[in-house]
């Protein structure tokens, strides 16, 4: 059989459904390595291993993140993903890097708050009314940012990293 | 305090929220404010053990009750409560059908006219709530923001500069705010629009349920709008957006849709309303939902003024005293199936100058 694109015999032969339709495809090795997602069937190295190595460590690190566990409360994320609730107040923390793609599909792409802060939070220690200028600084970056006023918005970002380090 | 004397008084009047006064309360039955809050220093509820439960509730109802919330609040001990009383509750719209159904340290404090319910070890340590009749959400927000300046300045609440207020679940986050508007919504609903609604209201990202809130079927036309962001609105961004845009808007079409009725379908308009009154004035029997249907038709009637000699007030009333655990305590007694059937239909022919 001769490849499709040229008149080299074809090696590779396969078959794809697009849109319900089905159509057979024979290459030659270099035609082949001209398609995306081809060139490591071209090259005759399929990979099998490459994807098995990949999905064994994916599969690791989401076990990893799985067993991830708040020492206050004993919550672990598995348990978290189960039931929908937090444990206790310090779970926002420990979970921190695997919540914020969970707060932003429910709260429209959002991951800070922007709302009422308490006049005193956290024991009573915690200089929480400092956030609440922080907060209207976030506000304000936002709509320089929306405004498209960039000088404005640096300098607010500035702002923002000083109250923040302090 | 006689506690039983109070949950007894209840069972024959309407709270204020249902008072049927209040802008737009032709069309909005009542606003709901809530805030999420937990104490600082102790777990969320589903990690708290029961002797942290225990006291955690008896911190907190000694809080909310010294706090100056409001003159006469009376607090109810759910643990020991009674189901039917907890179902009177929940009828009241006091308390949600989880904090009811729970087990453990729990309770709820109600004050001003049942128009404050505060909600103890809930999903929440604190669910704070505000219940006001028609569409008063500015009024609503000052009760509230009021109470919970009370309230955090007798407890250290949980609060994290990004997060904001920390809750149980990640949903309520952040502000800690939902807003719940109660629509009567029968005309959309007759002229087959009401999907228009749920359509745009899932595009704005609320959520719309059923006169019982979560999980529960919209009975009788009602329908609960609410938000379900939390995070990253101001508290006055979210009562903004429902008071110059949400509710507006839902109301205008239900007001359309009541024209086009009284318009173009003046008949069959009329006689769904005079069918729904002669049945609640004539049936022998009532089922719960049943009533609902007809006491909503018959509202609008009267609303639209096709009907002269009801009162929206004797209307409001019946929607909650005819439901199951009002009945039983005007009754005073347990009642079942067809007696239960019977008593309504009874109730509602007396109410309604009925034969």
């Amino acid at each position: 059989m001769k490849c499709d694109n040229c008149n080299k015999p074809a090696k590779i032969h396969y078959t794809e459904i697009r849109n319900g339709k089905t159509i057979e495809k024979h290459l030659c090795e270099q035609c082949a390595a001209q398609i995306e997602g081809m060139q490591a069937l071209a090259k005759g190295h399929p990979p099998i291993n490459e994807l098995l190595e990949k999905f064994v460590l994916a599969h690791q690190d989401m076990q990893k993140q799985m067993s991830v566990t708040c020492d206050n409360c004993g919550v672990s994320w598995a348990e978290f993903r189960q039931n929908g609730l937090f444990g206790c107040e310090h779970d926002y923390q420990v979970f921190e890097k695997e919540l914020t793609p969970l707060l932003q599909r429910a709260h429209e792409g959002a991951t800070h708050h922007v709302g009422k802060v308490p006049a005193r939070a956290g024991g009573g220690q915690a200089p929480v009314r400092r956030l609440a200028d922080i907060n209207r600084l976030r506000r304000e970056l936002a709509k320089a940012v929306e405004m498209e006023d960039y000088e404005r918005a640096a300098r607010l970002r500035d702002q923002i990293r000083e109250a923040e380090s302090q | 305090m006689d506690m039983e004397m109070k949950l007894s008084d209840f069972s024959t009047r309407a709270g204020e929220w249902l008072r049927g006064i209040g802008p737009l309360s032709d069309i909005v039955i009542s606003t709901r404010i809530r805030l999420a809050r937990n104490v600082a220093g102790y777990p969320f509820l589903s990690r708290a053990s029961a002797a942290q439960r225990q006291a955690l509730e008896k911190r907190l109802r000694d809080t909310i009750l010294s706090a100056g919330i409001a003159p006469r609040m009376i607090y109810v001990d759910l643990q020991a409560a009674p189901e039917i009383d907890r179902a009177l509750l929940v009828e009241r719209h006091l308390i949600s059908r989880p904090h009811a159904a729970a087990e453990g340290a729990r309770g709820v404090a109600i004050g001003e006219d049942e128009t404050i319910a505060i909600m103890v070890n809930e999903e929440d340590h604190l669910r704070i709530q505000v219940l006001r009749s028609g569409f008063q959400l500015d009024e609503a927000w000052e009760q509230i923001n009021a109470i919970d300046d009370r309230l955090e300045a007798r407890l250290d609440i949980a609060f994290h500069p990004r997060f904001g207020y920390l809750t149980a679940c990640p949903t309520n986050v952040g502000t800690g705010l939902r807003v719940s508007v109660m629509l009567h919504l029968p005309a959309l609903k007759l002229t087959g629009e009401i999907e228009k609604v749920f359509r745009a209201a899932k595009d704005m990202r609320l959520a719309v349920r059923g006169l019982y809130g979560e999980g529960t079927e919209a009975t009788g036309d009602f329908y609960q709008v609410s938000n379900q962001v939390t995070l990253g609105k101001t508290e006055h961004d979210i009562i903004e957006e429902f008071k110059t845009d949400v509710i507006p808007r839902i109301v205008d079409y239900e007001h359309h849709a009541r024209r086009t009725l009284v318009n173009d379908r003046t008949v069959a308009l009329d006689d769904k309303v005079h069918r729904s009154l002669g049945i609640l004035r004539s049936a022998r029997l009532l089922a719960g939902e049943e009533t609902l249907y007809l006491l909503s038709h018959l509202r609008m009637g009267v609303n639209l003024g096709r009907v002269k000699d009801i009162d929206i007030n004797t209307l409001n009333e019946l929607f909650l005293l005819t439901q199951p655990a009002h009945l039983q305590k005007i009754q005073g007694r347990r009642l079942d199936g067809d007696e239960r059937r019977a008593v309504r239909a009874e109730y509602v022919r007396q109410r309604l100058n009925g034969v």
